[in-house]
């Protein structure tokens, strides 16, 4: 009995999970296969170095949203949360800028600033949701308008962008790094192991899986759901803060088009990545491969001519729906 | 003697690399009741399943009126006539009685659907099963066992031949059996051939004509009931003689392990009180309906309450699960599929999940995990082919031995367990009862809700009834009896002077 216990295990994860399991590292590779062989400056230092740097925003995101939609939950607020926070963030800096000089500490300040603003918007979103139980589909789609909104006021339908001395002293944050790594390819590497260890191996990680899995299950459990759903939120709005950090020092400016679109990239690479849209099974390793194969997409049709750029969205769209068929297969025979 | 309508030649069943039916050989006869019984994970289910179209045989034949078949579905075999009820319902939850009843079969009239006549043959089926629903009603806000009248409802609706029931008097009252059981006879007497399990024996014995037993996935013995006896079925199920299936009753002390004084609920209970004393097994019995769930649900946490509950002397603050389960109450739900396990999760991960702070101050422990599972296993006698398995995939009673092992995880001192032996076999009721008996001789205090007389007169000391919300009636010693039980769950008249106390 307890032989056939230990073979069967390794079998199962063999047999059952297969496709889930190596589809997206299979896509991921596929992909860098073809970009070699498409460009020879493909695998060049400065080309995955930047491929890396711009995803790091949406992965430092995809990050939280991966816990969110593992407990059955949904966030559409995140590109426009982001844009708002940038914007407060500039705003501020130049305000303290004219107090406290081209200084280090009007840094930390608007560091933690939008670290604080975007723990505070993901606050708002998860009391909405489970004090006032909103359907989080709704609500933030409410806060989706209503931060859009807010950056387009701020900015006056215009451009809010950081004084010149202050970009320059600020700019190391995303251009610096250590042993040529740059600085936000770092951060999304921390967060992504963080975040991979807390999903596998605490007890938040599995709570988010059994709310999202059967709700009332685990309130029979006695998990305190509410609170873990709320926790879920505000870690995605510390990212979404966290991921402004590293965003702003790249351009040093705010617009109503900052972080379009974040929100549907982000739950894209979390599908893409194997967690379950529906909540109860989620993997913030498969998140990070789903970014990196959305992020290679588009470079590889900015570096090859064959297939114009624009069609970048069809690509990455037939890629999410071939995910989640795939993922079907793997999941449903039993 | 009819010629036999569906049948099995030899089949076997493997998922994966386990073999769970072996050579199988099986028969059913046009009006005719035939149990299928045997220990949890001997194979029922499987076998049904074969039988209704809704898995293939790996190996072996199955026969429709001597012809060899194989279903493609479910729906094939449908067309046949033969309609299975799960274990485990197959309701559209979000949809309304009716158009439940008729889901994939509605009735239309032109290219509309015929909404009304619908709901009329739907509230007539029902009103045959003596079942008082409103058949708008949607199916998600009704009690288990109108649940299963649903189901039967539905299998009513149709042109049967064949009708399997997998464990349809496990979530159902005595009173909802009887009227279950009018409604198979009348079957029977059309033609109708029908297989059912239960573990029940006395029920088996009183209602079927034939019997066939399963041990571990080998038929082990087809016999006409009249020529087996209880005793007999039970022997060839666990394949050895059992002893006496209830256990001594401790002698509670007098100290006072939980006090629950005017406990109200709106709209479902009203001024409940009782008190409970260590190494006491306390029953409560009652209708469904009765509010028994919902009391202990109260009670534990999980619901709004008025009234004062006290833990050991201290008073337990009203809807928080989490303290009382710290201060040593909890709760096991009847609900093993709602409300008790994650059915797409690991048994380690279920059995762990409401104490999981204790396995690891950050990172969960997984060594510490598994070592409670091999504990759980031994301990529960949990048959489970694949540890690594989604438990769903467990037969039902081995769930309900790894939801006792979760519930007890947290080694607490007043256990509330709400039908505690529901689609549990008899050797391993025998076990679950000698638990509950050790656990109250070890000092812990155990409130028992069940819809089994027998269990409740066979476990609790004392027992109070319920009915419509409110505690009618105490029973002490020997007036703990069946009819006793039944008149107050019916609402006939109070008992004795410690009533409604
Ligand atoms: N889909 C599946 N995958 C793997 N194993 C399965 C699957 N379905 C059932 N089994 C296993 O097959 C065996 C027989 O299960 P089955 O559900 O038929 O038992 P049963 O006799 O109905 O038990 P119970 O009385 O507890 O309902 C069990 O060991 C069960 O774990
Ligand atoms: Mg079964």
């Amino acid at each position: 009995m307890t032989m056939a216990t230990t073979q069967n295990n390794t079998g199962r994860t063999r047999g059952g999970l297969n496709l889930q399991v190596i589809g997206p590292i299979v896509a991921l590779i596929a992909l860098v296969l073809i970009g070699m062989a498409l460009n020879s400056n493909f695998l060049s230092y400065a080309n995955i170095t930047n491929v890396l740097a711009r995803s790091a925003f949406i992965g430092i995101i995809a990050v939280g949203m991966t816990f969110v939609i593992t407990a059955g939950g949904l966030d559409l607020s995140v590109g426009s949360m982001a844009a708002f926070v940038a914007g407060l963030m500039i705003l501020v800096m130049n305000q303290l800028t004219t107090s406290l000089g081209v200084s280090l500490p009007v840094i930390l300040l608007g560091i933690a600033l939008a670290l604080v603003a975007g723990l505070v918007a993901g606050l708002i979103n998860g009391i909405l949701i489970t004090r006032v139980g909103i359907e989080a589909f709704i609500v933030t789609l409410g806060t989706m308008g209503i931060y859009r909104s807010l950056i387009t006021w701020l900015a006056d339908g215009g451009t809010l962008s950081l004084g010149f001395e202050m970009r320059e002293l600020y700019r190391p944050v995303y251009y610096g790094g250590i042993a040529g790594i740059s600085w936000p390819i770092i951060a999304f590497v921390v967060v992504a192991v963080l975040g991979e260890v807390v999903m596998r191996h605490t007890a938040f990680g599995r709570h988010c899986a059994a709310i999202g899995s059967n709700e009332k299950v685990a309130r029979y459990s006695s998990i305190p759901v509410a609170r873990v759903k709320l926790a879920t939120y505000v870690l995605l709005g510390l990212l979404v803060g966290f991921a402004v950090v590293m965003y702003v020092p790249r351009l040093g400016s705010a617009s109503a088009s900052t972080g379009l679109l974040w929100e549907l990239e982000a739950i894209a690479a979390v599908i893409i990545g194997g967690t379950l849209l529906k909540g109860g099974f989620g993997r913030v390793w498969g998140t990070v491969v789903g970014v990196l194969i959305l992020s290679l997409i588009g470079n590889l049709l900015n570096l090859t001519d064959f297939v114009s750029p624009y069609l970048n969205g069809a690509i990455q769209g037939a890629v999410i729906i071939l995910a989640v068929v795939l993922q079907r297969k793997g999941g449903t025979e039993r | 003697m009819a010629d036999p309508i569906l049948s099995l030649n030899g089949v076997s069943k493997s998922f994966g690399p386990i073999e769970v039916l072996h050579g199988v050989d099986f028969e059913l006869r046009p009006g005719e009741i035939h149990a299928l019984i045997g220990e949890n994970g001997a194979g029922k289910s499987t076998t049904m399943k074969i039988l209704g179209g809704y898995i293939d045989a790996s190996g072996g034949e199955i026969r429709w009126q001597g012809q060899p078949v194989s279903f493609a579905s479910s729906e094939e075999a449908e067309a046949r006539g033969i309609v299975m009820i799960h274990q485990e319902f197959n309701l559209a939850e979000h949809l309304g009685v009716d158009q439940n009843v008729f889901l994939g079969r509605e009735l239309k009239r032109g290219w509309r659907l015929d909404h009304a006549a619908m709901r009329g043959r739907a509230a007539a089926l029902l009103d045959q099963l003596e079942c008082h629903i409103d058949p708008s009603a949607r199916v998600a806000g009704l009690s288990v066992p109108a649940k299963q009248m649903v189901e039967i409802a539905k299998a009513l609706s149709r042109d049967l031949r064949v009708l399997i029931m997998d464990e349809p008097t496990a979530v159902l009252t005595e009173r909802d059996c009887e009227i279950l059981f009018r409604q198979i006879e009348r079957l029977r007497e059309q033609g109708v051939a029908i297989l059912y399990t239960s573990h029940k024996l006395s029920e088996v014995k009183r209602i079927c004509d034939r019997v066939s037993v399963l041990r571990d996935g080998v038929m082990v013995r087809s016999a006409k009931v009249a020529e087996i006896t209880e005793d007999e079925m039970a022997a060839a199920m666990v394949g050895r003689e059992l002893s006496d299936l209830y256990p001594a009753k401790a002698v509670p002390a007098d100290e006072v392990m939980l006090e629950v004084e005017g406990l109200s609920v709106p709209g479902l209970i009203a001024e409940a009180s009782l008190t409970l004393r260590r190494g006491e097994v306390l029953g409560i019995g009652g209708l469904v309906g009765a509010g028994r769930t919902e009391l202990a649900e109260a009670i534990a946490g999980l619901r709004p309450r008025s009234g004062e509950v006290r833990l050991m002397g201290r008073t337990l603050p009203a809807g928080q699960v989490k303290t009382a389960m710290e201060r040593g109450l909890v709760y096991l739900t009847e609900d093993r599929k709602g409300a008790g396990l994650l059915l797409d999760k690991s048994l380690r991960e279920n059995l762990t999940l409401p104490l999981l702070h204790r396995f690891g101050r950050v990172l969960i422990d997984r060594r510490a995990e598994e070592a409670a599972l091999d504990k759980a296993i031994a301990d529960f006698a949990i048959r489970a082919p694949d540890r690594e398995m989604p438990v769903g995939n467990l037969s039902g009673g081995n769930q309900q031995k790894l939801l006792l092992a979760k519930t007890l995880l947290s080694e607490p001192q007043v256990i509330l367990i709400d039908e505690p032996t529901r689609g549990i076999d008899i050797g391993t009721k025998q076990q679950i009862y000698t638990l509950i008996a050790e656990l109250a001789a070890a000092g812990h205090a155990i409130i028992v809700i069940s819809s089994e007389m027998p269990e409740l007169i066979g476990l609790a000391s004392r027992v109070l009834v319920m009915h419509a919300g409110r505690i009618v009636g105490a029973l002490d010693g020997d007036a703990v009896n069946e009819g006793a039980i039944v008149r107050l769950a019916m609402g006939l008249g109070e008992s004795n002077g410690e009533a409604a106390a």
